[in-house]
């Protein structure tokens, strides 16, 4: 067997379950009584153990090993699990990590772990040798006691059976004839796990994988299919000589067994507690394949560059369908039209299954957070908890892949100026644990990302005075600003609010850097903040980078288009209603001052048609503020390409971009952020 | 035989007023007839706009105006020349193109230096071929960023 095929497997699912255990150790660490946590952590390490046991990776295989064993005696309660415990499984999960990272890179997985073992040993002392007894008798035990079940498995059963399953005790034995006894092991299972859920297996599915049994083997399982299908189903794994199906009475078996049988082996724990998270998870609609065959949900893995492709092919196709629809505007021809428009539908369809394809959670991003937020309240004495939100809000992964280092800048920022000490907190009269919220959330065609806290909130003065000092601001214009103009100061380069300049951060570095990031992708940043109360840091970032939709106008006679995105409204508005502001038009719209740009004039487009009494108007905004762009006429909305000017003309004052329209004619996109200061 | 090959610089000749210019084959991608163009605002003046080249959004210089020669309206031998320099492509708009040649190298002199002045660095050399003079153009220059630094200050301050 060629083990490069499974790497790249390997690493993926080894990569899942590092993760699984980060998130799970740090619940762990909140609730330090919680078993199915405890339980969940040992299951991840325990597949990885197996993994990478079969991939040859040693290392890896006995860091895990023994991290399991220290697992273990948490769970037995043989260990309590502190923060100092945690802080050496973290340390081990950070190896972990660090050999998978250096097996995906070729690698061989070789790491000295001999430290972090020794911690791990000598933590684990002292009830190593009492444990294996245990396993041991335990053993014994369930040989001799094929179809006896504990109170747990009980629970399971009979709960299971309320919700209309059935349970079934089967009894496989293999033809004598069988080469790999463990392949027809795992494809009875596969089979089983397809239909129902395996609560108990005699012998354990370790042992049956070490192929230490002779024949025959049964298993629990609980399933809604009738006796005979599951029969008929198993007897489809080739080289099984019988199946045995007997239906299970939960309540006759309850009462029997009632007290007895407290005690079971431990390996045997373990996969009925993995079947029952599994289960629950199912329950609850969120179970994360962990074997790929076992999900009804068929996935395929695609290259990246395939969807990248995929997408500049239909990016063309955008442009030749607006080509088409202005063809068969101009010919009028009933069947053209109704031909184009029906295309038009198929292509929008086409469009966002493209764009969903592109799309990933930002999870991905999200979770390395728990981790890096936990080290560094660490570091700064402080107590945080993060709270996440809307994980699950989807964005398309070329946002994700530039959205981590701007998140990573705000959350350092929340935790070393955000938050304040315990003590702080509690002479504020506050709760000692502070609360940072990560929240995600789509709203039109944009996503938000927030990251808020519970802490003093900024000290408009502080900052006022930090930026006159720096230059940012004169003193005179400073005392004039708003609260929010003040604190977008923060976003200036230059200006740090950290009274002493700490590691994480304060080197006025950073905000600048999110500000300037941010907006290259198109999105915006903005600060809200309430003395005592919080921050909130809120980025609003677009779906999509590439086809975005805009409304066409036309500035003399000349075409530009506004995305949507930033209009308001369109209006038509007398001459008349037109004001001047010291030197500035200004028109009253719906209560509010806003200021007049005439596109002619600002992008110097040459006169060619007349003026009337009546100008077309679009209003667009930027955050709170808006402006009013007078135009010749709307010519409507449509979806466009987003294309770049090229590398000659770069920062062409308020363009965005271009657009091929049409008519194969390029029209400019307007910058309304730039527009508006 | 080879040697002469090898010593032979293959050019674009074009016409602007009444002047023959010429830029290297390597660096031409086409040659275009006048389309549409879109005018860019806030850009320098010789900067025409920009012209959807089969999808993709390629940027337009009049050559007239980037050497401050008197301007003339786009005619019927008006052609764009695609080039490309570095990661840039741009279209030169000329009076026409129709000529490709092959210069040998010892033909080729350094620009005369009376001519001095902004103008002469963009020139790499002069050929002297039978009967005309043929300027060969150092494109990097032409499409200098530096130059467009200059141009971009100057924005700012407008």
């Amino acid at each position: 067997m060629d083990k490069n095929q499974y790497l790249d497997m390997f690493i993926d699912e080894s990569t899942e379950h590092l993760q699984a255990m980060n998130d799970h150790l740090l619940k762990l660490e909140n609730q330090p009584g919680d078993y199915s946590i405890i339980d969940e952590v040992f299951r991840s390490a325990h597949t990885l153990k197996g993994m990478s046991a079969t991939m040859g990776y040693e290392d890896l295989a006995s860091l895990t090993h023994q991290m399991e064993n220290v697992l273990d005696a948490i769970r037995n309660d043989k260990l309590k699990a502190t923060s100092d415990l945690l802080d050496v499984v973290f340390e081990s999960v950070d190896h972990l990590e660090a050999m998978v990272q250096d097996i995906a890179n070729g690698g061989e997985g070789k790491r000295d772990v001999t430290e972090v073992v020794a911690k791990l040993e000598k933590i684990e002392k002292g009830d190593f040798s009492e444990e294996i007894a245990a396993t041991k008798e335990a053993d014994q035990k369930t040989h001799g006691n094929q179809n006896s079940y504990d109170d747990f498995e009980l629970t399971v059963l009979s709960q299971s059976t309320e919700q209309g399953f059935h349970a079934y005790s089967i009894n496989i034995s293999l033809r004598a004839d069988v080469i790999l006894k463990a392949a027809r092991v795992f494809m009875v299972f596969e089979v089983l796990e397809q239909i129902g859920e395996v609560i108990k297996s005699t012998p354990t599915v370790d042992q049956l994988e070490e192929e230490n049994f002779d024949l025959a083997f049964s298993v629990t399982i609980v399933t809604k299919e009738a006796e005979n299908d599951v029969q008929a189903r198993i007897m489809k794994v080739s080289e099984i000589d019988t199946v045995e199906v007997q239906r299970i009475d939960v309540e006759e078996m309850t009462k029997e067994q009632g007290t007895s049988l407290q005690e079971s082996a431990n390996e045997e724990k373990v996969l009925l507690s993995e079947k029952q998270t599994q289960r629950n998870n199912k329950e609850n609609g969120t179970e994360k394949e962990e074997k790929p065959s076992s999900s009804p949900n068929k996935t395929i893995r695609v290259n990246i560059e395939r969807l990248d492709s995929l997408m500049n092919l239909f990016e063309e196709l955008v442009i030749d369908r607006g080509r088409l629809e202005q063809i068969s505007r101009d010919l009028k021809s009933s069947e053209l039209t109704e031909t184009v428009e029906h295309m038009s539908r198929i292509s929008g369809d086409l469009q966002s299954i493209i764009l969903n394809m592109r799309m990933v959670p930002i999870e991905q991003v999200f979770n390395r957070f728990p981790r890096m937020v936990r080290a560094l309240a660490k570091d700064l004495n402080k107590i945080v908890h993060l709270e996440i939100i809307g994980a699950e809000t989807e964005l398309d992964r070329t946002v994700i892949d530039e959205i981590g280092d701007p998140l990573v800048h705000l959350l350092r920022n929340s935790i070393d100026h955000g938050v304040e000490t315990p003590e702080k907190r509690k002479q504020a009269g506050k709760r000692e644990e502070s609360t940072i919220t990560l929240k995600a959330y789509h709203s039109g065609n944009h996503v938000f990302i927030e990251v808020s806290d519970d802490g003093a909130g900024i000290n408009r003065d502080k900052v006022l005075q930090k930026a006159i000092n720096s230059g940012v601001v004169s003193s005179e214009n400073g005392a004039t600003l708003s609260d929010k103009q003040v604190y977008e100061l923060l976003f200036s380069s230059g200006l740090s609010t950290a009274d002493e300049i700490s590691d994480i951060s304060g080197r006025g570095v950073g905000l600048d850097v999110v500000k300037n990031k941010i907006e290259s992708l198109g999105g915006n940043v903005s600060v809200h903040s309430s003395p005592n109360v919080g921050t909130t840091f809120s980025i609003q970032l677009p779906l999509t980078l590439s086809i975005i939709s805009v409304m066409l106008v036309e500035v003399q006679e000349e075409i530009y288009a506004v995305p949507l995105s930033s209009i308001i409204e369109t209006a038509i508005i007398k001459k008349e209603d037109i004001m001047a502001a010291h030197n500035q038009k200004v028109i009253d719209f719906r209560g509010s001052v806003v200021p007049l740009i005439n596109l002619t004039d600002f992008f110097d487009v040459p006169v060619s048609k007349e003026e009337n009494d009546y100008y077309s108007i679009v209003i667009v905004r930027k955050g709170e503020k808006m402006a009013a762009l007078v135009v010749n006429s709307f010519i409507g909305q449509q979806e466009i390409v987003l294309k770049s000017l090229g590398n000659y003309l770069t920062n062409v004052f308020a363009i965005s971009g271009a657009t091929i329209l049409g008519n194969g004619q390029v029209a400019l996109i307007v910058d309304c952020n730039s527009l508006i200061k | 035989m080879n040697e002469t090959v090898i010593e032979d610089v293959k050019v674009i000749v074009f016409q602007l007023k009444d002047e023959d210019y010429g830029v290297e084959v390597a660096q031409v991608r086409s040659i275009e007839r006048v389309q549409h163009i879109t005018r860019v605002p806030s850009t320098p003046d010789f900067v025409e706009g920009v012209i959807n080249l089969r999808g993709v959004v390629t940027p337009i210089i009049d050559l007239r105006k980037r050497f401050a020669i008197q301007g003339l309206d786009h005619s019927e031998t008006t052609r764009v020349i695609i080039v490309t320099v570095g990661q840039m492509d741009v279209g030169l708009v000329v009076d026409a193109a129709n000529d490709v040649l092959d210069i040998p190298k010892n033909a080729i002199e350094p620009p005369p230096k009376v001519v001095g002045g902004l103008e002469a660095a963009y020139i790499r050399g002069v050929a002297k071929l039978e009967k005309r003079l043929l300027i060969l153009l150092n494109l990097d220059k032409v499409l200098n960023p530096d130059e467009m630094e200059e141009i971009k200050e100057i924005e700012g301050k407008v």
